[in-house]
C-alpha cells in the first residue's frame, strides 16, 4: 500500500480506529470507487472544507441518508451503464447506522442496490461527545448513560444490526474489526466481488470516547475480539463463517483498559454480565477454535 | 398535439419527454398519479430511467440527490407531508447545487390530517435555496416543467427547481392541454451535461463541512444566484413562448387588467383563475380591479411586482397558507417589496383564504375586495364558519 486514497493530514484524534479503518477500506477498494457518506466525526475530520482527504468521488448530504444517496448513485451509474465498472460504498458511523438510519439502510438492502455499506463501529456518538447509540455495549459510561449511584450505564444490549442486516437476505454481511487489518481488506475485497448489497460492520476503537490511550487501539480492538465481544463473522449468502479464537481472553482483560467501563471492575456482578455477554457470542457464533 | 387529460397525466408525459435518467419517489396523495404514470412508462418501456421505489419521502429526495450528483437528470414528486418529511434533504439539495426537478401537489399541512389544496406545504422549505413557480393551469404546469429543467440545469444557475400545483384542483382536474411532441421537448430542454459530478476520473469532494470562515459567502452565493435568475427566468420564458407560441407574463409575473387597475390581488396558483373571472365581473361593473400573478415565488421579483403596482391604490394579498402568529407568507413578502415605494406605495392588505381545501368562491374574492375599502387587514381570514369558532368555544 504506497498509495493512499485517503490522504494524511486530515483532523482525526491521534489513535482513532476510525480513521483506519475508514483507510483500509478505500485502498482495497481501490480508486474506481465512489462513497456516500453520513454526517459524523469521519466526515468531518476528513473534509473541513477547502481541504479534502479523499482520492475519489466522495459525497455527504446528511446524518441519516448516505444509504438513500448511495442508492441514487448506484441508480445513476446503472443509467449511465457504468456501474459494473465502479465501486458505490455506503458509510457510516453505528449511531448513523443503527438509529437514524436504519430504515433508509433496510430500503437500500430490500432494494437490492449493488452497494457495499461500511458501518464504523465505535459504539457511540463520538462526534457530539460520546452519547449511547443503539450500538453502545452493555453496561458503557457514556454520556448520556452515566454510570452512577443508580445505574452501572447503558442497561441494554447492542442492536444486533449484523443479523438485521442478514435478514433482508442480501447475499454477503460480516462484522471486522481494525485490530486485524488483513481480515477488513479480505472482507472488503469478497464483499466487492458479490452483486448486490453488502454489510461490513467494523469495530473502531475511539481513543476519547472508551478513554484508553491513543496507542493502544489495535490492542484494544483486538482484546474485544479476543474475549468474544466483538465476534467476527461472516453471513455468506446466509452462512454463517466464524473466525475462531485461539486463545479466549477473560473479558476483564478488555475492560480495565478503558474508562469507559473503569465503574464495573470494583462490581464482580457487573463483570459476570459481561462475561455472560461474551459466553453467548462464542457460543452463538461457534468463535473457540478449540471446541 | 391537443389531448384532454388529467393533469397529473399530463405532467407524467411531459417529465416523461424531458428524459429523466433517474425517478424516485414515494406515494402520497394526490401526487400518485403522477409517479404511477411514470412507472407505467418505465415499465412499458416508454422512459428509459431507473425508477427506484423507495421507503419514505426522505430516501425519495436522497436517491435523487445521489443520482443528480453522478450528472444524471432526475425527477420527483411529493405533497404535504411527504414535502414536510423531505425538508432536510430539500434544503440539502439546494446547497449542493444539484438541479433536482420535483413537482409539489401543494396540499393542506397536518393536524388535522387533510388530503385537500392549500399551499402550507411548500412554505416550509421557501427558504431552502429552491427556485419555486407556480402554475395556475395543466398547461402552464406542463409548461413549467420544461422550463424547470431550462432554468436548474442553466450552468449559471446549478439549483433546484419546484412546480406547485394545487392538489387536486390541478393534479386531479382536466383540461385540453396542447402537449409539447418529443421532438420539441428534446430542441427545448437539451441533454445535461455538467462537469460538477461524481467522476472517477475527476474526483470531487461534494458536501464539504464549512466552518464561519467560509459558510456565510456559500450562503451568499445561493442568494446571488437568486438575483441572477431574476434576468435568467425571463430570458427562458422568452425562448419558450418564442418556440412554443404561448406563455402570458415574462415567467416571473403576470398581470390581468393592470394597465389602469387600482385594485389589485396578488397570488399564485390556481386560485388566480378565479381572481379572473371576479376580474372580469368586477370590471363589467365598472370597478377597476386587476390581477398581478406570482409565478415565480423564489426568486421574489421584488422589482417587477413593485413596477407592477406602480398605480394601485389598493392590494389584495391571497395567501394560501399562514406563518401561524405571523401572516400569509406572500403578504409579508409584497409588503416589503413596496415598502421601498415610500409614499407612493399602495394599501396593502394580507388574506388567508381556502385552507384544507375550503372552495374559494367568486364570493370569497367579493367578500376578499369589499374589505379592500375598509380598514387595512393584515390578515383576515376569508369565510369562516362563525357558527363553528363558537360552538368549540
Amino acid at each position: 500500500m504506497t498509495q493512499t486514497l485517503f490522504k494524511p493530514g486530515h483532523t482525526a484524534c491521534a489513535g482513532c480506529g476510525q480513521a483506519v479503518g475508514a483507510r483500509l477500506v478505500i485502498d482495497t477498494a481501490g480508486k474506481n470507487t465512489m462513497i456516500a457518506n453520513n454526517t459524523g466525526c469521519l466526515e468531518v475530520f476528513s473534509t473541513k472544507y477547502p481541504e479534502s482527504a479523499w482520492c475519489v468521488p466522495w459525497i455527504h448530504s446528511l446524518f441519516e441518508n448516505c444509504s438513500a444517496v448511495a442508492s441514487g448513485i448506484e441508480a445513476g451509474l446503472k443509467y449511465l451503464g457504468k456501474k459494473d465498472a465502479i465501486n458505490v460504498i455506503a458509510q457510516a458511523g453505528d449511531g448513523g447506522t443503527a438509529d437514524i438510519g436504519l430504515q433508509a439502510i433496510s430500503g437500500m438492502f430490500e432494494r437490492g442496490h449493488d452497494v457495499l455499506y461500511v458501518c464504523y463501529d465505535n459504539e457511540a456518538y463520538m462526534n457530539t461527545g460520546i452519547q449511547r447509540s443503539g450500538l453502545t455495549p452493555t453496561l458503557t459510561n457514556t454520556t448520556t448513560s452515566p454510570s452512577g449511584a443508580g445505574s452501572l450505564g447503558n442497561p441494554r444490549p447492542k442492536k444486533p444490526m449484523p443479523e438485521i442486516a442478514a435478514a433482508h437476505g442480501i447475499p454477503y454481511v460480516a462484522t471486522a474489526s481494525v485490530g486485524y487489518p488483513q481480515d477488513v481488506q479480505k472482507k472488503v475485497k469478497k464483499a466487492l466481488s458479490i452483486k448486490g448489497p453488502k454489510y461490513i460492520q467494523m469495530h473502531v476503537p475511539c481513543p476519547l470516547g472508551w478513554r484508553h490511550e491513543s496507542n493502544m487501539t489495535f490492542d484494544v480492538a483486538k482484546l474485544a475480539v479476543e474475549t468474544g465481544l466483538y465476534p467476527l463473522f461472516e453471513y455468506e449468502y446466509g452462512k454463517l463463517i466464524p473466525r475462531k479464537i485461539a486463545k479466549i481472553k477473560p473479558v476483564e482483560e478488555y475492560l480495565k483498559v478503558q474508562g469507559r467501563f473503569k465503574h464495573l471492575l470494583k462490581n464482580p456482578d457487573a463483570v459476570k454480565q459481561v462475561q455472560a455477554i461474551a459466553d453467548y457470542n462464542i457460543q452463538k457464533y461457534g468463535l473457540n477454535a478449540e471446541a | 398535439m391537443k389531448q384532454f387529460v388529467e393533469g397529473s397525466h399530463a405532467i407524467a408525459e411531459i417529465v416523461k419527454r424531458c428524459r429523466p435518467g433517474v425517478v424516485s419517489a414515494y406515494p402520497i396523495t394526490p401526487q400518485t398519479h403522477i409517479v404511477e404514470g411514470l412507472a407505467q412508462m418505465v415499465a412499458d418501456k416508454e422512459l428509459n430511467a431507473q425508477f427506484v421505489n423507495v421507503e419514505s419521502e426522505h430516501s425519495a429526495a436522497s436517491v435523487v440527490l445521489g443520482a443528480q450528483a453522478t450528472g444524471v437528470r432526475t425527477y420527483t414528486a411529493t405533497s404535504s407531508q411527504g414535502l414536510l418529511l423531505m425538508a432536510e434533504v430539500v434544503f440539502n439539495i439546494a446547497g449542493l447545487r444539484l438541479p433536482v426537478v420535483m413537482t409539489t401537489a401543494n396540499r393542506a399541512v397536518s393536524a388535522p390530517i387533510n388530503i385537500w389544496n392549500d399551499q402550507q406545504d411548500v412554505m416550509t422549505v421557501r427558504d431552502s435555496g429552491w427556485v419555486l413557480l407556480f402554475a395556475e393551469t395543466i398547461q402552464e404546469a406542463v409548461d413549467l416543467h420544461l422550463q424547470a429543467y431550462r432554468i436548474g440545469e442553466d450552468p449559471r444557475v446549478m439549483l433546484p427547481v419546484m412546480v406547485n400545483m394545487d392538489g387536486f384542483i390541478l393534479t386531479h382536474g382536466m383540461e385540453v392541454v396542447d402537449m409539447p411532441s418529443q421532438e420539441e421537448v428534446d430542441k427545448f430542454v437539451t441533454p445535461y451535461s455538467t462537469t460538477y459530478k461524481l467522476d472517477v476520473d475527476n474526483p470531487l469532494t461534494m458536501g464539504y463541512l464549512a466552518d464561519p470562515d467560509y459558510y456565510i459567502e456559500i450562503r451568499y452565493m445561493v442568494q446571488q444566484t437568486h438575483q441572477e435568475l431574476l434576468t435568467i427566468i425571463p430570458e427562458v420564458a422568452a425562448q419558450f413562448k418564442r418556440q412554443f407560441k404561448r406563455g402570458e407574463g415574462n415567467g416571473l409575473i403576470e398581470g390581468y387588467h393592470l394597465e389602469d387597475a387600482e385594485q389589485v390581488f396578488v397570488a399564485m396558483g390556481s386560485v388566480c383563475g378565479t381572481i379572473r373571472d371576479s376580474v372580469d365581473e368586477f370590471r363589467s361593473k365598472g370597478k377597476k380591479a386587476g390581477l398581478l400573478k406570482i409565478a415565480s415565488y423564489r426568486p421574489f421579483p421584488k422589482n417587477e411586482i413593485v413596477k407592477a403596482l406602480s398605480r394601485a391604490r389598493e392590494v389584495a394579498v391571497v395567501d394560501k397558507s399562514i406563518s401561524l402568529g405571523g401572516f400569509g407568507p406572500l403578504y409579508t413578502d409584497l409588503s416589503a417589496a413596496v415598502s421601498s415605494m415610500g409614499a407612493k406605495a399602495p394599501k396593502v392588505s394580507g388574506f388567508v383564504i381556502g385552507l384544507g381545501g375550503r372552495d374559494i368562491t367568486l364570493q370569497s374574492i367579493q367578500e376578499v375586495y369589499e374589505c379592500l375599502s375598509g380598514k387595512q387587514v393584515d390578515c383576515e381570514f376569508i369565510g369562516l364558519k362563525k357558527e363553528l369558532l363558537a360552538e368549540a368555544k
